[in-house]
């Protein structure tokens, strides 16, 4: 069984590093989670990215957040990516296997994915 | 929604939204039913505004709020036979134990009743998207009994945030664990 002593070993582990907020990521990754968000797949786009980000490293750099209506409903799930000194990118009609794609080519690789923006649809 | 645990992390979207700073989510199964009551202490509804919210095309009011959410958790909840009943109180009301509680009954033979699906995967959603605020948890049902109170979490972790990764892997693991039992 999960216990709290897991907790607190990761509590230890992470005493030594600066603990970084949420928001404090030089790259922000926002899923869309109103209700037209959430009834069109974004929980498990939100979570693709929640581990993939994880999985790949990126956590000190990168942070998943949610938000409202992006104002695209019919274009849902939509992701926005806001990194320092670009353009927003907006990625639309995302499932969790794009997300993962998304993850590994644009905040590894730093190529976006075009044929996921908005204007390719 | 084609799991009711959608129409769940949907609802306590408003929670958060009303800016309550604790949400308390209960569902309680038996053979029949399936009830889930998710409390706030945010800021509450006007009986106006409860009346617009669960009647969004039959309203006087010209200001009505025009949401998605409850209008379809209602339809999920009536098509078993079942409804929803919402209570709120609002911060002018009483400054002091304000909020808002939902309650949806659906009946779970009815052939129009949708699963409750990835229930891990929802409470894991709420708690990464705010992880501030004071969660609580509680799943029973015949021979079962889920639990996750973030507050327990929190007296472990210290300054450590609940959306941090591994934190969040912990929870989802713990839940896996806790209805596989
Ligand atoms: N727990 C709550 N506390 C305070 N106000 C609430 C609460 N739940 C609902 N409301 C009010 O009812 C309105 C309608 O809610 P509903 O979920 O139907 O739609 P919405 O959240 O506005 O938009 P959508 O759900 O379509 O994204 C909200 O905008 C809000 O004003
Ligand atoms: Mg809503």
């Amino acid at each position: 069984m999960k216990s709290l002593a897991e907790l607190a070993a990761i509590r230890e582990k992470m005493k030594d590093k600066v603990i970084l907020r949420e928001g404090s990521g030089e790259t922000r990754v926002v899923v869309g989670m109103a209700t037209c968000g959430i009834a069109a797949g974004a929980r498990p786009v939100l979570n693709a990215f929640v581990e993939e980000v994880s999985k790949q490293g990126l956590s000190e750099k990168v942070t998943v957040a949610q938000t409202g209506c992006i104002g695209v409903c019919r274009f849902e799930p939509v992701v926005e990516i806001f990194e320092a000194g670009k353009e927003k990118v907006t990625y639309v009609k995302m499932t969790a296997d794009k997300a993962r794609e998304v993850v590994e080519k644009h905040l590894k690789g730093g190529n976006v994915i075009t044929e996921y923006l908005i204007t390719n649809v | 929604m084609t799991e009711l645990s959608l129409n769940i992390l949907d609802i306590s979207q408003n929670s958060v939204k009303a800016g309550a700073d604790t949400i308390n989510i209960t569902l309680t199964e038996t053979e029949e039913t399936l009830e889930f009551v998710i409390k706030d202490n945010g800021c509450g509804m006007d009986e106006e505004t409860v009346n617009s919210v669960t009647n969004p095309f039959y309203t006087t009011r010209t200001t009505r709020n025009v949401g998605l959410g409850v209008p379809l958790l209602k339809l999920a909840a009536e098509q078993t036979g079942g409804d929803i009943e919402i209570n709120s109180v609002t911060k002018e009301q009483d400054p002091l134990i304000h909020g808002t509680e939902l309650k949806a009954l659906f009946y779970k033979n009815h052939i129009d009743f949708t699963p409750l699906g990835d229930i891990i995967s929802s409470v894991v959603t709420m708690i990464q998207g705010a992880p501030d605020i004071r969660w609580s948890f509680v799943h029973t049902a015949p021979g079962k009994e889920v639990t996750l109170f973030t507050d327990e979490l929190k007296a472990v972790l210290g300054d450590i945030p609940l959306d941090n990764a591994e934190v969040i892997t912990w929870i989802k693991e713990y839940l896996k664990e806790s209805y596989s039992n």
